[in-house]
Protein backbone atom coordinates (compact mmCIF):
# COMPACT_ATOMS: atom_id res chain seq x y z
CA UNK A 1 0.00 0.00 0.00
CA UNK A 2 1.32 3.38 -0.99
CA UNK A 3 1.14 5.74 1.98
CA UNK A 4 3.11 8.93 2.09
CA UNK A 5 3.42 12.23 3.93
CA UNK A 6 4.39 15.55 2.41
CA UNK A 7 5.63 18.57 4.32
CA UNK A 8 5.98 22.25 3.48
CA UNK A 9 3.11 22.57 1.00
CA UNK A 10 0.01 24.65 1.51
CA UNK A 11 -3.24 24.56 -0.42
CA UNK A 12 -3.84 28.29 -0.93
CA UNK A 13 -7.03 28.39 -2.92
CA UNK A 14 -9.38 26.84 -5.42
CA UNK A 15 -11.83 27.97 -8.08
CA UNK A 16 -14.36 26.16 -10.26
CA UNK A 17 -15.94 27.02 -13.59
CA UNK A 18 -18.94 25.22 -15.10
CA UNK A 19 -20.69 25.66 -18.44
CA UNK A 20 -23.81 27.86 -18.43
CA UNK A 21 -26.01 25.30 -20.16
CA UNK A 22 -28.16 23.34 -17.70
CA UNK A 23 -29.35 19.85 -18.49
CA UNK A 24 -32.15 18.23 -16.50
CA UNK A 25 -35.21 16.04 -16.81
CA UNK A 26 -37.31 19.01 -17.92
CA UNK A 27 -34.79 20.23 -20.41
CA UNK A 28 -32.68 17.32 -21.49
CA UNK A 29 -29.94 17.94 -24.01
CA UNK A 30 -28.13 14.72 -23.36
CA UNK A 31 -30.57 11.89 -23.20
CA UNK A 32 -33.45 10.44 -25.17
CA UNK A 33 -34.91 8.89 -22.01
CA UNK A 34 -38.40 10.04 -21.04
CA UNK A 35 -38.76 12.69 -18.35
CA UNK A 36 -40.42 10.15 -16.10
CA UNK A 37 -37.55 7.70 -16.53
CA UNK A 38 -34.98 10.43 -15.87
CA UNK A 39 -36.79 11.41 -12.67
CA UNK A 40 -36.87 7.78 -11.54
CA UNK A 41 -33.15 7.41 -12.22
CA UNK A 42 -32.46 10.66 -10.39
CA UNK A 43 -33.90 9.28 -7.14
CA UNK A 44 -31.05 6.75 -7.15
CA UNK A 45 -28.28 8.90 -8.62
CA UNK A 46 -29.22 12.03 -6.67
CA UNK A 47 -28.63 14.01 -9.87
CA UNK A 48 -31.30 16.52 -10.85
CA UNK A 49 -29.28 18.98 -12.91
CA UNK A 50 -25.95 19.07 -14.62
CA UNK A 51 -24.01 21.51 -16.75
CA UNK A 52 -23.11 20.60 -20.30
CA UNK A 53 -20.56 22.27 -22.57
CA UNK A 54 -21.43 23.59 -25.97
CA UNK A 55 -19.32 22.15 -28.79
CA UNK A 56 -16.86 25.03 -28.86
CA UNK A 57 -15.91 24.87 -25.17
CA UNK A 58 -13.16 22.52 -23.97
CA UNK A 59 -12.07 21.50 -20.49
CA UNK A 60 -9.08 23.80 -20.82
CA UNK A 61 -11.40 26.80 -21.37
CA UNK A 62 -13.20 26.10 -18.09
CA UNK A 63 -9.89 25.59 -16.27
CA UNK A 64 -8.46 28.74 -17.85
CA UNK A 65 -11.29 30.88 -16.51
CA UNK A 66 -11.02 29.26 -13.06
CA UNK A 67 -7.24 29.80 -13.05
CA UNK A 68 -7.44 33.49 -14.06
CA UNK A 69 -9.97 34.17 -11.30
CA UNK A 70 -7.95 32.27 -8.71
CA UNK A 71 -4.64 33.96 -9.55
CA UNK A 72 -6.39 37.31 -9.32
CA UNK A 73 -8.10 36.40 -6.05
CA UNK A 74 -4.83 35.29 -4.48
CA UNK A 75 -2.97 38.29 -5.80
CA UNK A 76 -0.29 35.99 -7.22
CA UNK A 77 2.24 37.28 -9.72
CA UNK A 78 2.13 35.07 -12.79
CA UNK A 79 5.92 35.00 -13.03
CA UNK A 80 6.08 33.27 -9.64
CA UNK A 81 4.18 30.19 -10.87
CA UNK A 82 6.75 27.50 -11.61
CA UNK A 83 4.62 24.44 -12.32
CA UNK A 84 1.26 23.76 -13.98
CA UNK A 85 -0.29 20.31 -14.08
CA UNK A 86 -3.43 19.64 -16.12
CA UNK A 87 -5.37 16.53 -15.07
CA UNK A 88 -7.97 15.52 -17.63
CA UNK A 89 -9.18 12.82 -19.99
CA UNK A 90 -10.58 15.42 -22.35
CA UNK A 91 -7.55 17.37 -23.60
CA UNK A 92 -7.62 19.90 -26.45
CA UNK A 93 -5.60 17.66 -28.76
CA UNK A 94 -4.09 14.17 -28.80
CA UNK A 95 -0.83 16.07 -28.71
CA UNK A 96 0.69 18.38 -27.51
CA UNK A 97 -0.17 18.45 -23.81
CA UNK A 98 -2.91 20.93 -22.92
CA UNK A 99 -0.97 22.20 -19.88
CA UNK A 100 1.58 23.73 -22.24
CA UNK A 101 -1.13 25.48 -24.25
CA UNK A 102 -2.50 26.79 -20.96
CA UNK A 103 0.94 28.08 -19.92
CA UNK A 104 0.91 30.35 -22.96
CA UNK A 105 -2.77 31.37 -22.64
CA UNK A 106 -2.36 32.23 -18.97
CA UNK A 107 0.80 34.19 -19.72
CA UNK A 108 2.99 32.12 -17.41
CA UNK A 109 6.75 32.16 -17.65
CA UNK A 110 8.53 29.95 -20.19
CA UNK A 111 10.39 28.51 -17.21
CA UNK A 112 7.16 26.78 -16.10
CA UNK A 113 7.17 22.98 -15.70
CA UNK A 114 4.07 21.78 -17.57
CA UNK A 115 2.64 18.34 -18.12
CA UNK A 116 -0.70 16.54 -18.35
CA UNK A 117 -1.95 13.61 -16.31
CA UNK A 118 -4.64 11.42 -17.83
CA UNK A 119 -6.76 10.37 -14.89
CA UNK A 120 -10.47 10.61 -14.17
CA UNK A 121 -12.31 10.33 -10.90
CA UNK A 122 -9.15 9.72 -8.85
CA UNK A 123 -7.31 12.49 -10.69
CA UNK A 124 -7.68 15.30 -8.20
CA UNK A 125 -5.98 13.38 -5.40
CA UNK A 126 -3.25 12.09 -7.75
CA UNK A 127 -2.72 15.60 -9.11
CA UNK A 128 -2.46 17.03 -5.59
CA UNK A 129 0.08 14.38 -4.67
CA UNK A 130 2.18 15.03 -7.78
CA UNK A 131 2.13 18.81 -7.53
CA UNK A 132 2.76 18.80 -3.78
CA UNK A 133 5.69 16.39 -4.31
CA UNK A 134 7.28 18.86 -6.73
CA UNK A 135 6.73 21.83 -4.42
CA UNK A 136 7.80 20.06 -1.22
CA UNK A 137 11.49 20.35 -1.99
CA UNK A 138 11.16 24.11 -2.35
CA UNK A 139 12.96 24.55 -5.68
CA UNK A 140 9.64 25.67 -7.18
CA UNK A 141 7.55 27.88 -4.91
CA UNK A 142 4.10 28.10 -6.50
CA UNK A 143 2.05 25.73 -8.62
CA UNK A 144 -1.32 25.37 -10.29
CA UNK A 145 -3.33 22.19 -10.50
CA UNK A 146 -5.93 22.47 -13.26
CA UNK A 147 -8.38 19.59 -13.14
CA UNK A 148 -11.57 18.79 -15.01
CA UNK A 149 -13.37 17.04 -17.81
CA UNK A 150 -16.05 17.57 -20.42
CA UNK A 151 -17.10 13.94 -20.29
CA UNK A 152 -20.58 14.78 -21.61
CA UNK A 153 -18.97 15.05 -25.05
CA UNK A 154 -17.94 11.39 -24.91
CA UNK A 155 -21.31 10.08 -23.74
CA UNK A 156 -23.94 8.50 -25.99
CA UNK A 157 -27.34 10.17 -25.61
CA UNK A 158 -28.88 6.73 -26.05
CA UNK A 159 -26.90 5.05 -23.28
CA UNK A 160 -28.93 4.74 -20.11
CA UNK A 161 -25.87 3.67 -18.11
CA UNK A 162 -23.93 6.92 -18.72
CA UNK A 163 -26.15 9.70 -20.14
CA UNK A 164 -27.93 10.53 -16.84
CA UNK A 165 -24.69 10.78 -14.85
CA UNK A 166 -22.07 13.06 -16.31
CA UNK A 167 -21.71 16.82 -16.24
CA UNK A 168 -18.79 19.07 -17.18
CA UNK A 169 -16.56 21.26 -15.02
CA UNK A 170 -13.07 22.73 -14.86
CA UNK A 171 -11.20 23.71 -11.71
CA UNK A 172 -8.01 25.39 -10.56
CA UNK A 173 -6.25 24.78 -7.25
CA UNK A 174 -3.24 26.74 -6.05
CA UNK A 175 -0.48 25.21 -3.96
CA UNK A 176 2.63 26.87 -2.60
CA UNK A 177 5.79 26.09 -0.70
CA UNK A 178 5.35 27.08 2.94
CA UNK A 179 7.51 25.74 5.76
CA UNK A 180 4.69 26.41 8.24
CA UNK A 181 2.14 24.32 6.33
CA UNK A 182 0.48 21.32 7.99
CA UNK A 183 1.42 17.82 6.93
CA UNK A 184 -0.47 16.33 3.98
CA UNK A 185 -0.90 12.57 3.92
CA UNK A 186 -1.84 10.36 1.00
CA UNK A 187 -2.88 6.81 0.28
CA UNK A 188 -2.91 5.97 -3.43
CA UNK A 189 -3.77 2.72 -5.20
CA UNK A 190 -4.37 1.18 -8.64
CA UNK A 191 -5.88 -1.98 -10.12
CA UNK A 192 -5.53 -2.42 -13.88
CA UNK A 193 -7.54 -5.66 -13.82
CA UNK A 194 -10.57 -3.38 -13.97
CA UNK A 195 -9.30 -1.37 -16.95
CA UNK A 196 -12.30 -2.25 -19.10
CA UNK A 197 -14.89 -1.29 -16.47
CA UNK A 198 -14.81 2.33 -17.64
CA UNK A 199 -13.36 2.70 -21.11
CA UNK A 200 -13.49 4.47 -24.45
CA UNK A 201 -12.40 1.58 -26.64
CA UNK A 202 -11.47 3.19 -29.95
CA UNK A 203 -9.31 6.10 -30.94
CA UNK A 204 -6.10 5.17 -29.10
CA UNK A 205 -3.27 3.05 -30.47
CA UNK A 206 -4.70 -0.32 -29.32
CA UNK A 207 -7.86 0.15 -31.39
CA UNK A 208 -7.16 3.03 -33.78
CA UNK A 209 -10.13 5.02 -35.01
CA UNK A 210 -11.68 3.38 -38.09
CA UNK A 211 -14.98 3.74 -39.88
CA UNK A 212 -16.28 0.82 -37.76
CA UNK A 213 -15.63 2.89 -34.66
CA UNK A 214 -18.80 4.83 -35.45
CA UNK A 215 -21.03 1.75 -35.83
CA UNK A 216 -23.87 2.06 -33.36
CA UNK A 217 -24.24 -1.08 -31.24
CA UNK A 218 -27.31 -1.99 -29.18
CA UNK A 219 -26.19 -3.76 -26.00
CA UNK A 220 -29.76 -4.14 -24.69
CA UNK A 221 -31.24 -2.52 -21.58
CA UNK A 222 -31.28 0.85 -23.37
CA UNK A 223 -27.52 0.90 -23.83
CA UNK A 224 -26.84 2.04 -27.38
CA UNK A 225 -23.49 3.61 -28.35
CA UNK A 226 -20.47 3.45 -30.63
CA UNK A 227 -16.88 2.52 -29.73
CA UNK A 228 -15.70 6.12 -29.52
CA UNK A 229 -18.14 6.73 -26.70
CA UNK A 230 -17.75 6.09 -23.01
CA UNK A 231 -18.67 2.63 -21.75
CA UNK A 232 -19.29 1.98 -18.09
CA UNK A 233 -19.98 -1.29 -16.33
CA UNK A 234 -22.21 0.15 -13.64
CA UNK A 235 -22.60 -2.86 -11.37
CA UNK A 236 -18.91 -3.76 -11.26
CA UNK A 237 -17.86 -0.15 -10.71
CA UNK A 238 -20.44 0.08 -7.98
CA UNK A 239 -18.96 -2.97 -6.25
CA UNK A 240 -15.45 -1.59 -6.62
CA UNK A 241 -16.53 1.68 -5.04
CA UNK A 242 -18.38 0.25 -2.08
CA UNK A 243 -15.64 -2.27 -1.26
CA UNK A 244 -12.40 -0.30 -1.91
CA UNK A 245 -13.33 3.24 -0.92
CA UNK A 246 -14.27 2.50 2.71
CA UNK A 247 -10.92 0.67 3.02
CA UNK A 248 -8.82 3.50 1.60
CA UNK A 249 -10.45 6.03 3.92
CA UNK A 250 -10.13 3.83 7.00
CA UNK A 251 -6.50 3.01 6.12
CA UNK A 252 -5.69 6.70 5.70
CA UNK A 253 -7.28 7.54 9.04
CA UNK A 254 -5.24 4.75 10.68
CA UNK A 255 -2.07 5.97 9.02
CA UNK A 256 -2.61 9.57 10.06
CA UNK A 257 -3.90 8.52 13.51
CA UNK A 258 -6.98 10.66 13.03
CA UNK A 259 -10.56 9.67 13.62
CA UNK A 260 -13.87 10.71 12.15
CA UNK A 261 -14.60 13.10 15.05
CA UNK A 262 -11.35 15.00 14.50
CA UNK A 263 -12.14 15.41 10.82
CA UNK A 264 -14.42 18.24 9.78
CA UNK A 265 -15.35 17.09 6.27
CA UNK A 266 -14.97 14.11 3.97
CA UNK A 267 -15.09 15.23 0.36
CA UNK A 268 -15.75 12.27 -1.87
CA UNK A 269 -15.69 12.07 -5.62
CA UNK A 270 -19.35 12.52 -6.60
CA UNK A 271 -20.10 9.25 -8.40
CA UNK A 272 -23.78 8.86 -7.67
CA UNK A 273 -25.83 9.19 -4.50
CA UNK A 274 -26.45 5.48 -3.97
CA UNK A 275 -22.76 4.60 -4.25
CA UNK A 276 -21.63 7.56 -2.14
CA UNK A 277 -24.22 7.00 0.58
CA UNK A 278 -23.37 3.29 0.75
CA UNK A 279 -19.72 4.26 1.19
CA UNK A 280 -20.57 6.85 3.84
CA UNK A 281 -22.68 4.39 5.83
CA UNK A 282 -20.04 1.66 5.64
CA UNK A 283 -17.38 3.98 7.06
CA UNK A 284 -19.86 5.37 9.59
CA UNK A 285 -19.42 9.07 8.82
CA UNK A 286 -22.24 11.39 9.99
CA UNK A 287 -24.23 12.93 7.13
CA UNK A 288 -23.31 16.52 7.99
CA UNK A 289 -19.61 15.78 7.38
CA UNK A 290 -20.19 14.63 3.81
CA UNK A 291 -21.27 17.44 1.47
CA UNK A 292 -22.74 16.72 -1.97
CA UNK A 293 -22.84 18.68 -5.21
CA UNK A 294 -24.42 15.82 -7.20
CA UNK A 295 -27.90 17.32 -7.23
CA UNK A 296 -26.96 20.35 -9.31
CA UNK A 297 -23.84 19.24 -11.17
CA UNK A 298 -23.86 15.43 -11.48
CA UNK A 299 -20.66 13.44 -11.78
CA UNK A 300 -18.02 15.77 -13.21
CA UNK A 301 -15.16 13.26 -13.18
CA UNK A 302 -11.94 14.62 -11.65
CA UNK A 303 -13.54 18.02 -10.93
CA UNK A 304 -15.97 16.77 -8.27
CA UNK A 305 -13.83 17.41 -5.17
CA UNK A 306 -13.01 21.11 -5.81
CA UNK A 307 -16.50 21.64 -7.28
CA UNK A 308 -18.08 20.31 -4.09
CA UNK A 309 -15.89 22.52 -1.91
CA UNK A 310 -16.52 25.62 -4.07
CA UNK A 311 -20.28 25.17 -4.09
CA UNK A 312 -20.94 23.69 -0.63
CA UNK A 313 -18.18 24.85 1.69
CA UNK A 314 -16.97 28.22 0.38
CA UNK A 315 -18.09 30.03 3.55
CA UNK A 316 -16.26 27.58 5.78
CA UNK A 317 -12.99 27.09 3.91
CA UNK A 318 -12.42 30.80 3.48
CA UNK A 319 -12.92 31.60 7.17
CA UNK A 320 -11.84 28.54 9.13
CA UNK A 321 -9.11 26.04 9.42
CA UNK A 322 -10.49 22.59 8.48
CA UNK A 323 -9.31 19.00 8.69
CA UNK A 324 -10.50 17.25 5.56
CA UNK A 325 -10.25 13.96 3.74
CA UNK A 326 -10.39 14.12 -0.05
CA UNK A 327 -11.15 10.82 -1.74
CA UNK A 328 -11.30 10.03 -5.46
CA UNK A 329 -12.06 6.69 -7.10
CA UNK A 330 -12.95 5.31 -10.52
CA UNK A 331 -11.61 4.83 -14.03
CA UNK A 332 -8.37 2.86 -14.17
CA UNK A 333 -9.20 1.45 -11.77
CA UNK A 334 -7.50 4.10 -9.71
CA UNK A 335 -8.26 5.47 -6.28
CA UNK A 336 -6.73 7.52 -3.53
CA UNK A 337 -7.34 9.63 -0.47
CA UNK A 338 -5.60 12.64 1.03
CA UNK A 339 -5.69 14.02 4.56
CA UNK A 340 -5.20 17.75 4.55
CA UNK A 341 -5.62 20.67 6.90
CA UNK A 342 -6.67 23.77 5.02
CA UNK A 343 -6.27 27.19 6.59
CA UNK A 344 -8.55 29.97 5.34
CA UNK A 345 -8.06 29.36 1.67
CA UNK A 346 -9.10 31.60 -1.17
CA UNK A 347 -12.29 30.31 -2.76
CA UNK A 348 -13.97 32.61 -5.29
CA UNK A 349 -17.63 32.06 -6.19
CA UNK A 350 -18.57 29.50 -8.78
CA UNK A 351 -17.80 30.78 -12.28
CA UNK A 352 -19.76 30.14 -15.45
CA UNK A 353 -18.70 30.09 -19.09
CA UNK B 1 -29.94 -15.72 8.59
CA UNK B 2 -33.50 -14.52 8.99
CA UNK B 3 -35.34 -15.26 5.74
CA UNK B 4 -38.25 -12.95 6.54
CA UNK B 5 -35.89 -10.05 7.25
CA UNK B 6 -34.06 -10.75 3.99
CA UNK B 7 -37.32 -10.60 2.03
CA UNK B 8 -38.29 -7.36 3.78
CA UNK B 9 -34.92 -5.87 2.92
CA UNK B 10 -35.49 -6.79 -0.72
CA UNK B 11 -39.04 -5.36 -0.69
CA UNK B 12 -37.69 -2.04 0.54
CA UNK B 13 -35.71 -1.67 -2.68
CA UNK B 14 -38.90 -1.29 -4.71
CA UNK B 15 -41.22 1.76 -4.74
CA UNK B 16 -44.97 0.93 -4.54
CA UNK B 17 -44.67 -2.75 -3.60
CA UNK B 18 -47.34 -4.24 -1.31
CA UNK B 19 -45.54 -5.77 1.71
CA UNK B 20 -45.50 -9.58 2.04
CA UNK B 21 -45.95 -10.19 -1.68
CA UNK B 22 -42.48 -11.59 -2.27
CA UNK B 23 -41.21 -15.08 -1.43
CA UNK B 24 -37.88 -16.81 -1.98
CA UNK B 25 -39.42 -18.39 -5.08
CA UNK B 26 -40.21 -14.99 -6.65
CA UNK B 27 -38.46 -14.47 -9.97
CA UNK B 28 -37.18 -10.99 -9.23
CA UNK B 29 -37.07 -9.74 -12.83
CA UNK B 30 -40.83 -10.19 -12.94
CA UNK B 31 -41.48 -7.91 -9.96
CA UNK B 32 -43.31 -4.74 -10.97
CA UNK B 33 -40.83 -1.90 -11.19
CA UNK B 34 -37.75 -4.09 -11.73
CA UNK B 35 -34.89 -2.41 -13.56
CA UNK B 36 -31.12 -2.34 -13.45
CA UNK B 37 -31.49 0.32 -10.74
CA UNK B 38 -33.02 -2.32 -8.44
CA UNK B 39 -30.04 -4.58 -9.11
CA UNK B 40 -27.78 -1.82 -7.86
CA UNK B 41 -29.99 -1.11 -4.83
CA UNK B 42 -29.96 -4.82 -3.92
CA UNK B 43 -26.17 -5.00 -4.26
CA UNK B 44 -25.88 -1.98 -1.96
CA UNK B 45 -28.32 -3.38 0.59
CA UNK B 46 -26.61 -6.78 0.67
CA UNK B 47 -23.22 -5.12 1.03
CA UNK B 48 -24.28 -2.93 3.95
CA UNK B 49 -26.64 -5.36 5.74
CA UNK B 50 -24.78 -8.64 5.19
CA UNK B 51 -21.24 -7.55 4.27
CA UNK B 52 -21.39 -9.69 1.13
CA UNK B 53 -20.30 -8.42 -2.28
CA UNK B 54 -22.53 -9.55 -5.14
CA UNK B 55 -21.10 -9.06 -8.63
CA UNK B 56 -22.96 -8.00 -11.75
CA UNK B 57 -22.36 -11.57 -12.99
CA UNK B 58 -23.99 -12.99 -9.81
CA UNK B 59 -27.13 -10.95 -10.45
CA UNK B 60 -27.15 -11.82 -14.15
CA UNK B 61 -27.12 -15.56 -13.39
CA UNK B 62 -29.65 -15.43 -10.54
CA UNK B 63 -33.32 -15.99 -11.35
CA UNK B 64 -35.17 -16.14 -8.05
CA UNK B 65 -34.73 -14.34 -4.74
CA UNK B 66 -33.59 -17.68 -3.35
CA UNK B 67 -30.63 -17.61 -5.76
CA UNK B 68 -29.59 -14.28 -4.21
CA UNK B 69 -30.36 -15.56 -0.70
CA UNK B 70 -28.03 -18.52 -1.25
CA UNK B 71 -25.22 -16.20 -2.39
CA UNK B 72 -25.68 -14.02 0.67
CA UNK B 73 -25.79 -17.06 2.91
CA UNK B 74 -22.78 -18.87 1.46
CA UNK B 75 -19.62 -18.88 3.61
CA UNK B 76 -17.44 -15.83 2.96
Amino acid sequence: MAFTNLNNVRLSGMATCVPKIADNANNSNTSILSNEELLRISTVTGIENKRICSENICTSDLCFKAAEELIDNLGWKKEDIGVLIFVSQTPDYILPNTSIILQHKLGLSKETICFDMTLGCSGYVYGMFTLASILASGFVKKGLLLVGDTISKTVSKTDRSTAPLFGDAGTATAFEYDTKASLMSFHLASDGSGADMIMIKDGGQRNPFSKNSLDIVDYGEEIVRNNCQLSLNGLDIFNFGISQVPKVVKNLLDYTQKNIDQTDYFIFHQANLLMNETIRKKIGIPKEKVPYSLKDFGNTSSATIPLTITTQLANKVTKESLNMVFCGFGVGLSWGAAYIKTDKISCPQLLEL
Amino acid sequence: MDTQKFIENIEQQFDDLTPNTLTLETRFREIDGWSSLQAMLIIAMVNVEYDVTLTGENIKKAQTLNDIYQLVNSPK
